[in-house]
Parts: C-alpha cells; structure tokens; sequence
C-alpha cells in the first residue's frame, strides 16, 4: 500500500493543532514556530503532491479509500482532480504566511488565569482550519466533504470573534461586541446554508443509495440511475444554497463585510483567500458533476446574481471608509467572476474561474497582509485617518500598490490572465453579461486607485510620521506573494496545464462544448 | 389446552383448572431488572440499619455494584443471541427480551451509572458544620427555613435514600421499554415516575421552588398516568386483552378465536382510536412532546441538576423505547391513523421548542426546551415506521443521553454564593475564568446543535435519513429548519461564554471530585467517539431493531 499522502496532508496540520494548543502558557513563542514548521511541512507535503499529480493522467489521482460509516453509505474517499490539487496547494501555501502575518496578533495584553491560552489557542485553530480545508477539496465522498465543511466553521468562529484588531474606533467594548456580532452572523448565515445542505444531502442518498461522488456520477451517465427532473433541481437547490453562501453570492453575502472587517487581518485572508473558495469549488465539483441539467437549468439565474455581485460589490467598494471593509467588498465582485467563469459553461471561463481562485487567493492575501501591517501601525481601520504613508514607508507603500494593482487585474499580474480569460470564456456564449462584467474592472480601477491614493499619497498626516517601515518579518510575508504574482501573470502556464483537463472532463460531465467561434458578419 | 374433553348434555368446554399454574418467570432473561430491584431493596435496608456515617458510602456502593452486575448481565443476554435470534417474550407474555429492549436497558444502565456519579458528587457544595454534603436536602421532611431544617444541616444530615429511589426509578426504566402488556407498561410508568417525583422535591438550595417543580410534575404526572390506564382499559375492551401481540392480531384482523363474551365490542375501532390515542397521550408526556411539555421546563429547572440529568437522559430513553414498541408492535396495521398525528405533534415539538428557547435566560430552562426540540427530532425516527427507524431512534438515544448527562453536570459546577449560578448572565466569560468547563460544555452545545463530528450530528443524520427514507421529506426540511433555529440558542450561549467580558462578581467553577469529573469526561468521550467512528453503534443499533412479538 502507498503512502496516504492526501491524508497525510489533512492529518499533519491536524495533530499540529492539537500540539499547538497543548503548549504551556508561558512557552508562548514555541507555540508560534511550531505552529510555522508544521504549516512549512503541510506545503512541502502539497509540493509532493503537486509533483506526484499527473495532468494527463487519470481524473482523480492519490485515491484512498476506505470503509467508515457502512450504515449510511460512507467510505473514507479521497482523490485530487487538477482543480483540487490546484486548491490544496494554495492552502498549504497561503498558511504560512498567515501564521507569519498574525505572528503577534494573539499575544494577550494582560495576563490573565493561568489556563487562558490566546496565542496556543489561534494558532491551533488556523491550523485546524487548514485541516479541514484541505480534506474538503481532497473528499470525493459527498457526505465526508459535508462534515468538514461544515466542522470548519467551528474553528473559523472562534477565530473571528474570539481575535480582532488591538485597536479600535470606537473602543474595546465596542469592538468586542462587533466582533462577536460578526462571528455569530458568520456561523448563523453558514450554518443555515449547511443545514439546507444538510437535508439535500440525505435526499441524495435516498436517491441515489451511495455518497461516493463518482459512482453517481457513472451511475447517472450510464442511465442506471434516474432521477427526476424536479428531484434533481431541488438538490441542486439545496448544494447550490450553501455553496453561494460560502463564496459568497449576492444577496448571501452580507456576512462577509463583518467577518473581514472585524478579524484580523491574517484571519481575514483566511476567510476570504481559503474558506470562501470551498465554496467556489464546492460548485464546480458537486454542483455541476452530480446535477448537470439542473445546473444548465439554473444558469440564467445564477449568471444574473454573479452580474449583480459583480457590480454591486465594486460600487460598495467604491463607498467604503473602513479599509478592511473595502477588501472584503472588493472580493464579493471577484466572486462574482468565479462563478461568472463557473457557469458560463465554457472551457476558459471553467480554466480562468479555478486559476481565478488560485490568483484571488494570492493577490487578496497580499493586499490584505499588507493592510493589516499598515493599521496595526496606526491603530485604524478608516481609510481617512491616513495620508502620504508612502513618503515615511516606501516599501509599505510599494507592496501595497502592487497588491492593489494585482486586485484591480493590471495585466502582468496574475489576476489579469483569469479575469481575461474567464470574460472571454462568458463573452463566447453570454455577450451581453460578458460587456456588462468589463465595467466590473473599471470600478476595480476606481476603487483600488482612490483607496491608494488617499492613504499613501499626498501631505503627511501627523499621526503617521513616525510610522515604521515594513521589518523582516512583514517582508518575508509579503515578497514572496507578490514575486509569486508577477511569476504567474506573466507565466501562467504550470497552473493552466494542470487546472485544464480537469475542467474539460468537468465540460463533459454537465455535456457542454465551446460554442464555435464565429465571425458576425460571415453569416 | 388441547386436551380435548369430552362433553355431556351437563358440561361445556372450559378452560382446564391446569391454566392457574405456578408462573414461569425466567430468572436468567429478567436478571437485569431484577439486580436492579434486589440492589434497590438491600438500599433500603441499609438505610434501616447501617449507621448513619457509613450509609453514604454503603449505598454507593450497592449502587455501582448492582448497576454495573446488571450491565454485564444485559451484555450477557445480548452476546447470548437473545437480541437477534433467540429474541423471546419472558415473564408469562409480560415482558419482551429482544433487541431493543435489550440496547435501551444497556442505555438507561450505563446513563443511571453516570447519573449516579453525579449523585454522588459531595465537593460542589461548601461543608455545611464540617460535614461534606451533596446536593440534596439535609432532611426532606423539615420544612424549609425551619428549625428543625437547620437542626438537621447542623447535624450533617443527607438523603442517602435519593440512591435507593434511583435504583427504583431505573428498575422500572428497564421494564417500561420492555413491557409487552399495557398492565405491565403502566406498572413500570409508575414504578419509575413516583421515586422521580420524590426526588425532584429534595434539592438542599432553592428547596420551595424543588418542592413546586415536584408538585407540578406529580399532579400533571397524576393526569397523564390517569390518561394511559383509561387508554388501556378501551384498548382491553376493544381486544379483549392487555397483550400487546393479541391487540395486534385484532388490529390485523388476525385473532383465532374470540372470546364470546367480547364479541359484540372486539374490534370496535373507536374503542381502538381512543385509547390508542390516551395510550400515545401517557407516552407523549413522558417524552416532553408538545403539547404535552408544560412540566419540562419548571421541573428541570426546580428539581437539583443531578437529577435534572438523569431526568432528562434516562426518562426519555425508556419512554421512546415504550413508545417506539407500542407504536411497531401494536399499530402498525394503523400505520396511516396515527402517522398524521404524530407528523403534527413531530412538526410542533421541534419548531416550538427550537423557538421558545430562544427566549430563556436560564441554562437549566433552555437545556429543558432544547430537550423538548430534540423529542420532535427523534418523533421524526418513530415516524419512519421502518427498521432504520427503530435503529436510528435506538442510536439517537444513545448519543443524547450521554450528552445531556455531562452537559447537567457542568451546569452543577458553575457556582455562586447562592448555590449554582444558572442564569445565563452569570455566564459570561466563563471561557476566559476557566477555558477547559466552558470547552467541555461548548463540544455538549456543538452536540446538541448537531455539528458535524459530535454525536450530535450522527444521530440526526441517522433519523433524518430514516424519515427521508420513510417518505418523511417535509419532516426532514422542517427538522433541518428548527435545527438552524435551535444552533442559535446553542451559539448565544457560547459566544456568552466565549467573547463576552467577564463580570467582576461572576461565578466560580468549583473543582469536583472524580465523580463528576468522569462523568462529563465519558459525556465528551460518547460525544466524540460517537461522532467520529459510529459505525460500531450504528451496526449494534441496527442489529437490534427488530422487536418480538
């Protein structure tokens, strides 16, 4: 028997969480490096698995399988598609910068009872989170995919409102009821989502007898398995709830504006560059595999809804004063690309959305790490209280342009080639939703150019002049990203190679071709 | 009986004078029940002779004994095949050994075991006068603020006789899901519903409001009991007998030969609707259904937790088991009767109890309507009428008696000046004071909410997917909608505990004996076991789910 690497991957952040958390309240920094080693190992670990994968071999790859619930049908199923692998190893890779970026965003101001453990207890539960992350994009068994999706909102909780920035507008109080307002809203919105989920995934099984993802997706290709026309549209339904509010989807998306704002900023990348894009392939995977004519039913509607996102989080971007607030709109619009490329239903919009996560991963993690150093700075979150930081911090100011470019999708970056690719992919069959996304990046422009401008250009304000430039450690978060996005927007082909067949076999099963592409006037 | 006479002009066949035999019990098939009883009896001669100092630890002792000897003897039975093939009806028809009644006695035996832990528990309360007290009143009998009240606390006074009463309550737990006459069934209802009532009354704080919890549970208790016996007495004259297996073959139309003098009202199906219905009714209160559920709330929060506990897990144990036997042995010929009524009484309990509980503001209240929104869950099994019904229901019960029996025990520890500090106010920040409790009781409220890797989680799927199967749909969407409802009570209480500040004068967690301390740690063990690896419980559930007849 080979090694189980997929487990192994799930497995090690796991026992890690549990180490970190067991680490004695005063041998605080141990539990951060360890934390750190057991998040550089996972990625070596996804580094293996992404070497091992073989894009043109069979669909899914490093299968595991075993029995585990017989009395409802579940095996233990694990296997990795190119987007899966694709996805698993942006976790591995963005974790470690998360643990770096919240390096001292957990260290407790006062010392309270001896068994308080703050700093143990965040670093457990990001690298808890990664567990679960990462098992839900190895899972080819629907119900072992639902339990961590939905386990993973126990620790992403305790992470928004149990961690919040030092500093706050308004004082601690009020910060810390925000922050549980925030967290509460987050688990209820996804929970509900999860329990709708929850009762498609029973009727799934009265349907269909099994959870194993691709003995129903033969069974339905082969013709022994029917289901009804309405059946398969309920369920699709029930998924496809979730799965929009995860992403999320206008109108479910108002969750996400609170989380981002009151998290830190580590854990804001967590929700939005990691959690959030379970659901986005949660669609591609399920969605589409198991209810292919419903999923080409839904189209029209879903497609107008990631219109709206689109549009609609850019314009709110546009009106935010709270920098954090202003990302997590920003990233409700680059969502709405995603699954615009997800149900345009054509090979590069299918490519373009999955490469769009792995990119969106990279450039929110960025632009958001990079904002956090600059408030933890200041001690505020509004965009007014800052002003000509480029002056006093250059480096900041530099990284934080770029990150800001990669997010309004400058070509050169990586972000442009998804963007790119998943408007041509609409454009190709949906023309008028394809024209109507463009204006989605001029709003980008806006509002990524306006935020830069009023906080780094122009006089110095008072209270940021003797603000310090980025150190070592912030540097080490940060150059890597942004080399990793100049890297991939120039040469995105590694990503696309393994992203690629992937998304053709994913074509077939929901029986769509690329439209031709046709000259009008050649009528 | 087949002796066939030979009759004269003078004579008519009668029942031979050989049928008034000696009764034929089967020791051996019964022995858990009657370790149980026996262990009950010897209590209540140690609380006659022994002297007072040692009668604490005496009845301890007898306690753990019998109740562990009746474990290992349900064990016995059930290695021995009496579960699946050698399944029988003992005691002269009166009571079923089968496998059901087999895994629901294993579950009231080991939650009775934990309970009796925290029964036991004499380090919560300060030493009253140099004497370790448990949470029972010094001495029941001396009215409360009285002299004589204080007399007895000074002289270091306990109830030792709550652990006899316990025994007596679980011996009659293991017959009721067992009892395969209506006559037995009501027995059993009482045998275990008087020593509850009684213990309700004895908390050592708060006693007037202990003393009204148990009074209102008596006289609703009283109403209910009233209801069944008349059910049973219509279901007697529309069978023409108590027997659970030849009210069945009437039902089915299957019965050989009728009685002549029952003739004209056997089978008279509103003798059978009624007191069907009255039967059910009894049952339905035992479980907490609404709406029969005024007593739940008033009794869980007025009797002492521990026994709040027991109360919780247990009863609802024996009397989904009760009901589960009635509705799968008797009815199921009136399968499309009573299916409407319980999908309505299901849709209620689980919506009613989800939403009122937003509402409390006290642990021991809300845990009460959560308990309430988890019986609709589980009336959601009964109603699947399939074998995954019964074994889905069995592993419910299983998962959620554990659950409730450590999440009550981490209530006892959460203390004031007054005694136990349950309002929830008195809560906030408790994970800040002391991390481990509030972890502990947040994996019980993750289990309740049925959070995915917690037992929790596992039972509903399990109901949930035997309701579905047994064409339950919209049950299953309304279940999945109070659990939403419900996961937000669950939640307040951990972001109280979790993200609020903690007040200045707010409670300790007092540190407990081993007792206790067991108790919740086999709470969490079940939760998670149960949680992450079923399979072993689910195949032992799914053995047991066929019930004799």
């Amino acid at each position: 028997m080979s090694f189980p690497l997929l487990t192994a991957t799930a497995v090690l952040p796991a026992v890690g969480a549990i180490a970190t958390a067991a680490v004695p309240a005063a041998r605080r920094t141990a539990a951060k490096w360890l934390a750190l080693l057991v998040s550089l190992a996972t990625l070596a670990l996804a580094i293996v698995i992404l070497v091992r994968f073989d894009p043109g071999g069979a669909r899914y790859q490093l299968t595991e399988s075993h029995a585990w619930i017989s009395a409802f049908g579940v095996r233990y199923e694990l296997g990795v598609d190119g987007i899966g692998v694709a996805l698993v190893a942006l976790t591995a890779l963005l974790i470690p910068f998360i643990v770096l970026a919240g390096w001292h965003d957990a260290d407790p101001l006062e010392t309270g009872s001896k068994r308080w453990r703050p700093t143990q207890g965040f670093f457990a539960l990001i690298l808890a989170v990664e567990a679960m992350v990462i098992i839900s994009f190895e899972a080819t068994d629907v119900f072992l995919f639902y339990i961590f999706f939905e386990a993973m909102l126990i620790p992403m909780y305790f992470l928004i409102g149990g961690f919040g920035d030092r500093a706050h507008e308004h004082g601690e109080e009020a910060a810390s009821t925000q922050r549980s307002y925030a967290a509460v809203k987050f688990l209820l919105y996804n929970l509900v989502g999860g329990l709708i989920m929850l009762a498609a995934v029973i009727g799934l099984y009265v349907v269909a007898g099994n959870f194993s993802l691709q003995e129903i997706v033969q069974a339905r290709a082969n013709g022994s398995l029917h289901m009804a026309t309405s059946t398969e549209r309920w369920l699709f339904l029930g998924f496809f709830f979730a799965f929009a509010v995860k992403a999320p989807l206008w109108p479910l998306h108002t969750w996400l504006p609170n989380a981002m704002g009151e998290a830190t900023a580590p854990v804001a990348v967590l929700i939005t560059a990691v959690v959030d894009k379970v659901g986005t392939f949660a669609m591609l995977r399920f969605c589409l595999q198991l209810f292919p004519e419903a999923s080409k039913w839904a189209t029209p509607v879903i497609l107008v809804l990631a219109l709206i996102s689109i549009v609609y989080g850019a314009l709110l971007a546009v009106g935010q004063r709270d920098i954090k607030r202003l990302v997590a709109y920003a990233s409700i619009s680059h969502f709405g690309f995603i699954i615009l490329g997800i149900f345009a239903m054509t090979s590069q919009g299918q490519s373009g959305a999955t490469l769009y996560m792995v990119n969106h991963g990279i450039s929110t993690a960025a632009l958001m790490l990079v904002a956090g150093f600059l408030i933890s700075r200041r001690g505020s979150r509004l965009i007014a209280d800052y002003g000509g930081v480029q002056k006093v911090a250059p480096v900041l100011a530099g990284t934080f342009l770029i990150g800001g470019l990669a997010t309004l999708s400058l070509p050169g970056l990586a972000p442009f080639v998804s963007e790119f690719l998943v408007l041509v992919g609409t454009f190709t069959r949906y023309p008028a939703i394809g024209i109507i996304a463009t204006f989605g990046i001029v709003l980008a422009a806006l509002y990524t150019l306006v935020l830069y401008q009023r906080t780094m250009t122009g006089p110095v304000k008072p209270e940021v002049t003797a603000m310090p430039d980025l150190r070592a450690r912030e540097l080490v978060v940060v150059a890597p990203l942004i080399v990793l996005l100049i890297f991939l927007g120039v040469y995105p082909k590694p990503v696309t190679d393994i992203v690629n067949p992937a998304v053709k076999q994913t074509m077939s099963d929901v029986h769509q071709t690329d439209p031709k592409p046709e000259v009008e006037a050649a009528k | 009986m087949s002796t066939a006479a030979v009759h004269s002009l003078w004579t008519t066949a009668s029942d031979p004078i050989a049928k008034i035999g000696a009764p034929k019990i089967e020791y051996g098939q019964l022995s858990p029940t009657l370790i149980v009883v026996g262990a009950a009896v010897v209590g209540v001669l140690v609380e006659a002779f022994v002297p007072r100092k040692s009668r604490y630890y005496a009845q301890v002792f007898v306690a753990v004994v019998a109740l562990c000897a009746a474990f290992a003897a349900v064990v016995a039975l059930a290695a021995d095949g009496y579960g699946t093939t050698k399944a029988r009806i003992a005691a002269m028809g009166a009571i079923a050994v089968d496998g059901p009644a087999l895994f629901l006695q294993g579950t009231i035996l080991l939650a009775g075991l934990v309970a009796l832990f925290t029964f036991a528990e004499r380090r919560l309360d300060p030493a009253a006068h140099g004497n370790r007290v448990d949470s029972f009143a010094a001495q029941a009998a001396s009215v409360p603020g009285s002299d004589s009240e204080k007399a007895a606390v000074k002289a270091g006074f306990t109830t030792t006789e709550v652990f006899p009463l316990l025994l007596f309550a679980i011996a009659g737990m293991l017959i009721f899901p067992a009892a395969n006459d209506l006559l037995t069934l009501f027995v059993a209802l009482e045998v275990f519903s008087l020593p509850l009532y009684l213990m309700c009354a004895l908390a050592r704080r708060k006693r007037l409001m202990s003393q009204e919890a148990a009074v209102k549970y008596f006289l609703l208790g009283a109403f209910a009991s009233a209801f069944t016996l008349f059910g049973i007495a219509l279901l007697y004259g529309y069978a023409g007998s108590v027997s659970y297996g030849t009210i069945a073959q009437v039902v089915e139309g299957t019965i050989p030969n009728v009685d002549p003098a029952l003739a004209d009202t056997m089978g008279n199906d509103a003798l059978l609707l009624i007191g069907a219905a009255l039967v059910v009714m009894g049952l339905l209160f035992k479980v907490g259904a609404i709406p029969f559920h005024m007593w739940t709330p008033d009794v869980y929060q007025g009797a002492p937790t521990p026994v709040t506990g027991f109360m919780a897990a247990a009863t609802k144990v024996a009397a989904f088991g009760a009901l589960l036997r009635l509705l799968y042995v008797i009815l199921p010929g009136l399968r499309w009767d009573w299916r409407p009524v319980m999908w309505a009484v299901a849709i209620i309990t689980m919506l009613g109890g989800a939403i009122v509980a937003i509402t409390q503001t006290d642990i021991k209240r809300l845990l009460a309507y959560s308990s309430i929104a988890h019986a609709g869950f589980i009336l959601a099994g009964v109603i699947a009428t399939s074998k995954d019904g019964v074994s889905s229901v069995l592993f419910y019960l299983a998962g959620y008696s554990f659950v409730t029996i450590g999440a009550f025990a981490v209530v006892t520890l959460v203390r004031d000046a007054g005694g136990e500090a349950t309002h929830l106010s008195k809560w906030a920040g408790l994970g800040r004071r002391s991390p481990l409790v509030a972890a502990v009781f947040a994996v019980f409220l993750l289990a309740f909410a049925g959070i995915p890797l917690t037992s929790g989680f596992a039972g509903k799927f399990a109901v949930f997917k035997a309701a579905a199967e047994g064409g339950a749909a919209p049950l299953v969407v309304i279940g999945v909608i109070s659990s939403a409802i419900a996961a937000f009570f669950y939640i307040r209480v951990i972001v109280l505990m979790f993200f609020s500040e903690p007040r200045p004068e707010g409670p300790t967690v007092a540190v407990p004996s081993p007792l206790t301390m067991a108790a919740i740690a086999v709470g969490v063990a079940v939760t998670l076991v149960l949680g992450v690896a079923p399979q072993y419980f689910l195949d032992l559930a799914s053995q047991a789910g066929v019930f004799v007849r």
